[in-house]
């Protein structure tokens, strides 16, 4: 009796180390390659390497219209995607009822979330940028993101929902409020802090994608920063993947430094996103 | 005599096939208090929730025979806002909103349209101390309402609830989750609360519909058995089958 308890606890020891092999992979894989960029790059990033734009010498080169058309086409993507993800959300939800139908947009809804991102492109290519005529512009490529995260969006979005206990949500018809009131009123601000996370994580996703965009046309090489929605634009995955594809080593220490700069920019989104949530939590609780 | 508040007549409901109320027939007087008895699963919150139609919420729920409130059908022709501005409603479970407490009363004079500051303030002042919690809350107004105990939440969600001066208040077993000194606070309030509105409260404790209720209805698998005066009901029930469950026989 008293081995087999001994043995139960090594394995139980073993089991612990397996697991912390695990953790301890991951993170020694992100220090690797934090290493390796910031070895890379770090000389290479001052502020004339963010007001700059690009060059075919690499010592001129700098990241200008890469970081503000990456600025330009998340704009356009947020005010595409939060929207209508969350008005979707809120239909299958509140109003979409339980029937078939219902169950079949659910389910395609979560297959789309696992769809490539090339195929996004592609489909990006034939709707906007030809068939709605958008050309190659600022305006293509956030329809394409947009529809990119939408599933994303709105999955979350239905689940920070699902989240809100129905004791509010009939306290407040009880009081004879509408549907719309008590949406306004109770639902959404409690929902919020998770809308808020899945969507701004969804969107740092859209920042630091390339496949799509290079389908839907943003270009490697931009020297003038985009005025319009209608513009043309190259954003930083796109102008990173176009730096490491050139021979020239000095190439690459520019592209560790924009890739510096690329994860700059998602820390702070995710670093807002952990804000915001905090901020309207403390409000709903 | 008080006059009549609600007058339902061969009342029955389906959740799909199954058959919750059968025949309900009673006569709710206004300004008095009526309590509902019975086992678990008999039928009476889903009675109850009939009276300020919550139970539109559900799918599949299939109403037949009427509720008169105030001699209106409130299932033809009747619309579902202006009944639940007049049914207010207290639920098991304590409910108040994630915000403040002043906002919590605010909330439904706010939705139907009173934006005056001066004259929110007097409603909300007016509705905590009827709900007989202004003086625990008065110098926190702005705090959260999650911070009050559970006996305090569910004053204030009484006081939510006759913020929109509704006529009727139903209450749903609203002290099931509550210790027994808030439960007393409750009773208490109820026993002030029948001076201005109808009241209309379902509970498991035999007791507490003895201390408080002028009539008490016995339902069992969705029919009343024994609708009376609450002395009546619990001195000399004329069915057996109240009897033994008021003598705690079963239930």
């Amino acid at each position: 009796m008293n081995s087999y308890i001994q043995k139960k606890k090594r394995v139980d020891a073993l089991f612990k180390y397996i697991v912390m092999f695990c953790v301890a992979f991951g993170i020694l894989m992100l220090v690797l390659l934090l290493l390796q960029i910031f070895s890379q790059g770090l000389q290479k990033l001052n502020w004339s390497f963010l007001t700059s734009f690009p060059s075919r010498m690499a010592s001129k080169a700098g990241i200008k219209s890469a970081l503000v058309g990456s600025v330009w086409l998340i704009s356009t993507t947020i005010i595409i995607a939060l929207p209508i993800g969350v008005g979707t959300a809120i239909y299958l939800e509140e109003f979409g009822g339980k029937g078939k139908m219902a169950h079949w947009i659910q389910v395609n809804i979560s297959n789309l979330a696992g769809v490539p991102s090339i195929v996004y492109g592609m489909l990006g290519l034939a709707v906007f940028v030809r068939g709605a005529g958008f050309g190659r512009s600022v305006l293509a490529g956030g329809f394409t993101l947009a529809l990119l995260i939408l599933p994303v969006i709105v999955v979350t979005s239905q689940e920070a929902l699902k989240s809100v206990p129905k004791s509010l949500y009939q306290g407040s018809l009880a009081l004879g409020l509408t549907r719309l009131q008590t949406l306004k009123g109770v639902v959404i601000p409690y929902a919020m802090p998770s809308i808020l996370t899945g969507s701004i994580l969804a969107i740092s996703r859209a920042l630091g994608e390339a496949a799509p965009l290079i389908m839907v046309g943003a270009v490697g090489y931009v020297a003038f920063t985009p005025e319009s929605i209608m513009d043309q634009y190259t954003a930083l995955p796109i102008q990173i993947f176009n730096w490491t594809s050139r021979p020239q080593k000095e190439f690459q220490e520019v592209a560790a430094a924009g890739i510096i700069v690329l994860m700059t920019l998602l820390l702070s989104f995710n670093g807002l996103a952990i804000f915001l949530r905090n901020k309207f939590q403390q409000r709903a609780e | 005599m008080n006059t009549t508040k609600f007058e339902i007549q061969k009342l029955n409901l389906f959740y799909g096939d199954m058959h919750a109320l059968k025949d309900v027939n009673m006569t709710i007087k206004d300004k008095s208090i009526t309590a509902l008895i019975g086992p678990s699963g008999c039928g009476k919150s889903t009675f109850i929730r009939t009276l300020n139609r919550m139970n539109d919420l559900i799918e599949n729920v299939k109403i037949t025979g009427s509720v008169h409130l105030d001699e209106q059908d409130i299932y033809k022709d009747y619309d579902v806002i202006h009944l639940r501005k007049k049914v207010g409603m207290v639920f098991q479970k304590p409910n108040p909103f994630p915000m403040s407490i002043y906002d919590n009363v605010a909330y439904g004079p706010r939705a139907h349209g009173i934006k005056q500051r001066t004259q929110l303030d007097e409603i909300v002042e007016h509705s905590l101390k009827q709900a007989a919690i202004w003086d625990e809350v008065k110098d926190r107004l702005k705090a959260n309402a999650f911070g009050l105990s559970g006996g305090q939440q569910q004053r204030l969600c009484i006081a939510r609830a006759l913020a929109i001066s509704p006529e009727v208040v139903l209450m749903d077993e609203p002290t099931s989750a509550l210790d027994p000194i808030s439960t007393a606070k409750i009773e208490e309030l109820a026993g002030e609360l029948k001076k201005e509105y109808t009241i209309v409260i379902v509970t498991h404790n035999m007791q507490q519909a003895g201390r408080i209720s002028d009539q008490t209805a016995f339902f069992l698998n969705g029919e009343v058995v024994e609708f009376d005066n609450t002395v009546q009901l619990f001195n000399t029930p004329r069915d057996s089958r109240t009897e033994n469950y008021i003598t705690g026989r079963f239930g």
